[in-house]
């Protein structure tokens, strides 16, 4: 009798948990955004202009990302990975396809950037941002001219620079080096770009995500393999600050706005990614994170200083040997291996 | 009857957050998907364990797990003493000064240590005025040995503290009338019974110093691969969870053996076992 109460009781407490926060009926948008990437005032607009409530959340790595989606569990609404990372998600159906008609801003986004290979028709994927990897230096401190990914090898500058901690990238850098493809399917080339790399890290201060910027600003770094709208952002604010495109060429990468598998609110998700390319919207968005903007209707009200600068939107003549990363498949377990073992080491 | 109802939710906690996901940790490291996605037992994740390459990561945080412990070790001794033989009107205060730090976010008081230790932080402020030469202190082994016995030196300090709190002081009293002077009084008497609270303090460090990847990440700056790192890599980067929970499993299975033979070292007065926090 008394077991039985205390059961009764237990189940009672227990669905109160439930009970007491019943969510009302708003609806509520998840969207799962790297680290920086959007001005986050738009949220309140965007609740203010239809009701719908965002919860927002980071990641640093599209890997990060695609494992914690691809794991299940998650409710995200909205993601915004690369290239390289759209492509892996649509073979493994991870994303949901767009209906376009629902998105009518979708006509301010450039021919450019539209119809790219990771996404042949933009079925599943609307663009965001896009840019480039290069290096940033502080003139200050960096006299001698900086044009090729080899400096990072020059014993001149031990410790005085950073890397990306992010294996594509940096694995990118050392191929690239080597004047190899970074979308390398030869386990010899990668091979050569880890032993490149496990020679070159005694000389790196520290391998880095987002907070590069405060390190480059206090001058705990003088130079640093970042993305372009990391130089863009402490270009703008300090002059001793100039980003290069090396000449061995790089990576430029597009960042494509979709909507997860197991997506609660699609037609919510469709409005969000339908605000995102407004120009206005856009413009906000790209003054914010500095990366370069898709969007034709933004590029109207951009500060026209910024076109032909290497760190928004450079002179196409400068990114003759970028490469846009490409899905490796399987071959990924071997850049996985390559990264644990130059990691561990 | 009673005292079984009032077990279950504590059994139900045991079930649902401890063995299960266990379970499930082991489960990953025995198996292994082949590229089109089959599942098939394999010890494979474990051989690949004893690749040179991650003995020498487990050997690396082996090596300074047990300095930061030593060193935790020397310096929470005599702190624990000091703060028991204080009158009691500062020693409340004084044991304050060492929780009050923990209430602060681990992560904040991680990062505090980077802008001291930077290029242009404090402590290089400092030489730079006396005039002295630039030190790299960051972004070095000293630095992440640095972090875990600042992050974990409360966790020694606590325990020897409590036991020696404890302590009958007539055992210290009958030493001393029966001639003993100081060095004999601590060495046969002190020390001796205080080494559960030792026990205790020295695993508390130990445990959560081998499997750390946030200090060793912060202050080395990426690049000092822990076991812990290692973990975290294959969880949360390349996405190789079967491989990542075979490294999970050696590490507990480590913890384990040490805390054993720890158990058999402190072990021979069973009476004195529990008079450490756990």
């Amino acid at each position: 009798m008394k077991r039985a109460l205390a059961i009764l009781l237990m189940i009672v407490l227990v669905g109160s948990l439930f009970t007491g926060c019943k969510k009302e009926d708003q609806v509520v948008l998840n969207v799962y955004n790297w680290g920086d990437y959007i001005d986050e005032d738009i949220f309140d607009t965007f609740e203010e202009e239809t009701g719908i409530k965002v919860n927002y959340e980071t990641y640093a790595t599209n890997e990060e990302m695609y494992t914690k989606i691809k794991k299940g569990g998650t409710q995200y609404d909205i993601a915004i990975p690369s290239d390289y990372m759209i492509e892996k998600m649509i073979k493994e159906d991870l994303v949901e396809p767009l209906d376009l008609t629902k998105i009518p801003n979708y006509a301010n986004i450039d021919d450019r950037f539209k119809n790219l290979d990771f996404d042949p028709n933009n079925e599943y994927s609307v663009p965001y941002f896009w840019g480039t990897v290069g290096i940033i230096y502080n003139t200050n401190l960096i006299s001698d001219p900086i044009d090729s990914w080899s400096v990072l090898w020059d014993a001149k500058y031990a410790n005085q620079f950073t890397m990306v901690d992010s294996q594509r990238d940096s694995i990118m850098v050392a191929l690239k080096k080597l004047g190899y493809s970074m979308n390398t399917k030869s386990v010899d080339e990668l091979e050569a770009a880890k032993q490149a790399l496990i020679e070159q890290k005694p000389l790196v201060l520290a391998y880095v995500g987002d907070n590069v910027k405060d390190m480059l600003i206090s001058e705990e770094a003088a130079m640093a393999v970042v993305w372009s709208g990391e130089a863009s952002n402490v270009i703008q604010e300090y002059d001793n600050f100039e980003y290069v495109l090396p000449k061995e060429g790089s990576n430029i990468w597009f960042d494509n706005i979709v909507i997860p598998k197991g997506a609660k609110n699609i037609d919510a998700a469709h409005e969000f990614i339908n605000f995102l390319c407004r120009g206005d919207i856009g413009f906000k968005n790209a003054d914010y994170v500095g990366y370069a903007t898709c969007n034709t209707e933004t590029m109207k009200l951009l500060d026209p200083a910024l076109m032909g600068t290497t760190y928004a939107y450079p002179d196409d003549s400068l990114l003759s040997n970028f490469e846009i990363f490409q899905d490796p498949g399987d071959f990924i377990t071997e850049y996985d291996r390559i990264w644990t073992e130059i990691k561990a080491k | 009857m009673i005292k079984r109802l009032a077990s279950g939710p504590y059994l139900f906690w045991l079930i649902m957050f401890i063995i299960v996901p266990l379970l499930m940790v082991f489960g990953y490291s025995i198996v292994q998907t082949d590229s089109s996605g089959n599942l098939s037992v394999s010890f494979s994740n474990f051989a690949r364990a004893f690749d040179p390459i991650y003995i020498t990561v487990l050997g690396r945080s082996l090596k300074i797990a047990l300095e930061a412990t030593a060193i935790c070790l020397l310096m929470g001794y005599p702190m624990a003493m000091i703060l028991a033989k204080m009158n009691v009107k500062y020693r409340t205060f004084a044991v304050m000064m060492f929780v009050v730090p923990m209430w602060m976010n681990f992560l904040l008081r991680t990062y505090a240590w980077m802008t001291i230790l930077g290029k242009n932080g404090v402590l290089n402020g400092i030489l730079s005025f006396f005039g002295l030469p630039q030190v790299q202190f960051l972004y070095s082994e000293g630095a992440v040995l640095l972090g875990m016995v600042y992050n974990f030196l409360p966790f020694m300090v606590l325990p020897i503290y409590t036991v020696l709190m404890k302590m009958d002081s007539s055992l210290i009293e009958a030493a001393e009338d029966l001639g003993g002077n100081k060095v004999t009084v601590f060495s046969k008497v002190i020390l001796p019974l205080s080494i559960p609270g030792v026990l205790s303090g020295v695993s508390m460090v130990f445990m959560p110093a081998v499997s750390t990847f946030v200090i060793s990440n912060l202050l080395y700056g990426g690049q000092y691969m822990l076991i812990g790192n290692l973990i975290e890599q294959q969880y949360l980067v390349v996405n190789d969870w079967n491989f990542g929970s075979a490294v999970a499993m050696i590490l507990m299975a480590l913890i384990l053996i040490s805390m054993a033979v720890m158990n058999k070292v402190g072990g021979d007065n069973p009476e004195d076992r529990g008079t450490g926090l756990w």
